[in-house]
């Protein structure tokens, strides 16, 4: 945002988009974990000016940072790295097995997180088999079938022409699958390259590329979207190059924030100390352990990425009809929402819940994360 | 103090130089072909002109100066709020825009402090209920409010509020009963995100020394959640709310489509959908310019509310 010219020089760490002061806050000594000493003069100052969301971030990663310790670099450099939070994982190195069951058991043991896991799941599949899930054709009209409700052999009813509404719904998932993962996907390349660039090489490359970022910030991602598309004209890729210009700014800057984060610690030194050169210490000491905020973002950006994309097709700048994605649908039930509102209510609440879901699984990841 | 304030403008405008130029970028050089896309959205078909008709029209548009006449022309127009012709309609961007600016903003002004009292209601009672189900109830219902999509909300508005109860109208721009419903979705995505914050900063703040020590003193849990609870909290509140508010015309877009009202998000909806590119440009800008002004007045609130930063001000 605007105010950021200033203070990101001050705050190279600074994790968010909108640094802003923070609240008085008197704790920051007695909650802050060990690590904040030993990280650059800069931290401090992230405490002070960054939002209370950026510092639970920043102070989230350290504690991990602290309690875990990376598992690449336990191996290679056991001496450089003595905490008491240490020595559990130095004195047995688990398998990636053992690691992972490690890291999904407290998962597992959360029932929303499950369960909203499965949702997702169940609308990737869907979306990408929908023949699997229902048998009637998303096209094949039956006019004495019209406007019927929901029921068991409709489960979401039809339309004004008899066609099968859940079945629409999930051909409807192809498309809006595939323009999300396909802007999520351009979004994770460019915001991690420019993010891995900015953070690592640092100097004016990062200036340059942070000014740029902010201003993309400024603009909201709706006005982003529109823009391009007025450019470009409607359809699928334009939408998913519209939606990923949009979220890749923010990723960028996590992916930075985080690459500066793990730069600076003792581990990287000692790789860097031990010989190790700067492509073998990004690959196997930064990007390993940057992961985690980075994608907790990717999950969230999932969400952020449906909301939209239903939202532009909504508003008719999606694919022409026949062909229908969520948003699409949503708009053409609305004409006869007196009669029929399962029309476009039912789709609005799967779209809801889709997002719900992805927003609860990246919480979720989040929280266990710490 | 006069240094900090003049920095911080000097920084909203390069700001906003910077976002007309990322625009331009977009609308004019990418590989779409804006002489076909302008005489298109203007009703023309390019293979159907004879060269010179394709000359003239060039020309009225200005479309054959060199790129860079065109962008240091159309900033130079736009620092004097001239955008041009509509490709569409047969106006100019100008009026065009203050026609509809009115309704955009009386629905703005409605949703704000239905914002404020829901979000920092809904975020109140989720800290003071003490009984378990309810106080997690309460906090994760921020959650739902961030994942409905904006027209999903409106819709199911409209059918309960105005289809089966019959208490508004469902669309329309007359007297205020037609400003609930509009009004009502619009400030709930800013509702639930302000909520979601002060949540999370209220049980921060709790366990902090300080409010330990109010307690220690005889307040009463009220007492202490209004007088330092809620102040602490207020300040990234603030943040938020100046950058929900910069997004007043985002919103619109959505919330007029639904509402059939006639302001300036169905503005840049029909912009988009015929392709108008001055205008698309003109009300990003907007956009772009609302959000940057409202967060310099928030910074410079702060100066006022935050001794910290009026003092770094001071200083520096």
């Amino acid at each position: 945002m605007s105010d950021n010219a200033t203070t990101t020089h001050v705050t190279p760490t600074t994790a968010g988009t909108l640094a802003a002061p923070a609240r008085p806050h008197d704790g920051a000594a007695l909650t802050a974990p060990p690590l904040v000493a030993a990280s650059p003069p800069g931290q401090g100052r992230g405490g002070v000016l960054a939002t209370p969301v950026q510092r639970a971030e920043s102070t989230g990663a350290d504690a991990r940072a602290a309690a875990a310790g990376p598992p690449g670099a336990a191996a290679e450099i056991e001496a450089a790295e003595i905490s008491e939070a240490d020595t559990h994982a130095l004195g047995e190195v688990p398998g990636w097995w053992g690691r992972l069951a490690a890291t999904w058991r407290p998962l597992l043991r959360r029932p929303g997180f499950v369960l909203a896991v499965l949702f997702v799941l169940f609308v990737i599949v869907s979306g990408l088999a929908p023949s699997l899930f229902t048998s009637y054709s998303p096209s094949d009209t039956s006019p004495a079938d019209k406007l019927k409700g929901p029921s068991f052999t409709h489960l979401f009813g039809t339309d004004e022409l008899g066609r099968d509404l859940f079945s629409r719904m999930l051909h409807g998932s192809t498309l809006t699958i595939k323009v999300t993962g396909g802007s999520v996907l351009i979004a994770i390349v460019a915001g991690l390259a420019l993010g891995i660039v900015s953070g690592f090489f640092g100097g004016w490359i990062d200036v340059l590329l942070m000014r740029v970022v902010d201003v993309l910030l400024a603009i909201p991602i709706l006005m982003m979207a529109l823009t391009i598309i007025t450019a470009l004209g409607f359809g699928l890729v334009p939408m998913a190059i519209a939606v990923a210009v949009g979220i890749t700014p923010g990723f960028a800057r996590t992916t930075r924030a985080e690459v500066l984060r793990v730069r600076s610690q003792p581990y990287v030194e000692a790789a860097r100390t031990g010989g190790a050169s700067w492509g073998r210490v990004l690959w196997r000491h930064i990007l390993p352990n940057s992961w985690g905020p980075v994608g907790v973002l990717a999950v969230l950006d999932f969400g952020t990425a449906v909301l939209l994309v239903s939202t532009l097709s909504f508003l008719g700048f999606g694919a022409p009809p026949p062909a229908a994605e969520w948003g699409s649908l949503i708009s053409h039930g609305r004409n006869f929402l007196i009669t029929s509102p399962w029309l476009s209510l039912l789709p609005g609440l799967f779209v809801g819940l889709v997002v719900f879901s992805l927003n609860h699984v990246a919480r979720t990841l989040e929280e266990v994360d710490r | 103090m006069p240094r900090y304030l003049a920095g911080r403008l000097a920084q909203a405008l390069a700001v906003l130089w910077a976002a007309y130029t990322v625009v331009f970028v977009i609308l004019h050089v990418l590989p779409s072909d804006p002489i076909t896309l302008q005489l298109s959205a203007g009703g023309a078909d390019i293979s159907q002109l004879t060269p010179t008709q394709l000359h003239i029209l060039k020309d009225r548009y200005g479309l054959d100066d060199p790129i860079l006449t065109q962008y240091f022309h159309g900033l130079w127009n736009a620092l004097h709020l001239d955008f041009g012709m509509s490709l569409t309609q047969n106006v100019t961007v100008g009026s065009l825009i203050t026609d509809k600016v009115g309704s955009t903003l009386e629905l703005t002004l409605v949703a704000l402090p239905l914002m404020v009292i829901g979000g920092i209601g809904l975020a109140y009672l989720a800290s003071y209920v003490q009984w378990r189900p309810a106080r997690t109830l309460l906090a994760r219902l921020p959650a739902v409010g961030v994942s409905l999509p904006q027209f999903f909300v409106g819709l199911l508005l409209i059918q309960a509020f105005s289809f089966s109860l019959h208490w508004f109208p469902a669309t329309g721009e007359d007297g205020w009963r037609s400003l609930v419903l509009p009004a009502v979705t619009m400030s709930l995505l800013g509702a639930a995100m302000l909520a979601q914050l002060l949540i999370r900063s209220f049980a921060d703040t709790w366990r902090e020394p300080h409010i330990a020590t109010a307690r220690a003193k005889g307040l009463s849990r009220g007492t202490v959640q209004l007088r330092h609870v809620l102040r602490n909290a207020s300040l990234p509140a603030l943040t938020l709310l100046g950058i929900l508010l910069g997004y007043t015309v985002t919103n619109a877009v959505v919330v007029e489509s639904v509402f059939s009202r006639d302001g300036l998000g169905q503005l840049a909806q029909r912009a988009v959908l015929g392709q108008d590119v001055p205008l698309v440009q003109a009300i990003v800008l907007i956009a772009a310019a609302g959000f940057v002004v409202v967060n310099l007045l928030v910074d410079l609130l702060y100066t006022l509310l935050d001794p910290r930063v009026a003092a770094a001000a001071r200083a520096g």
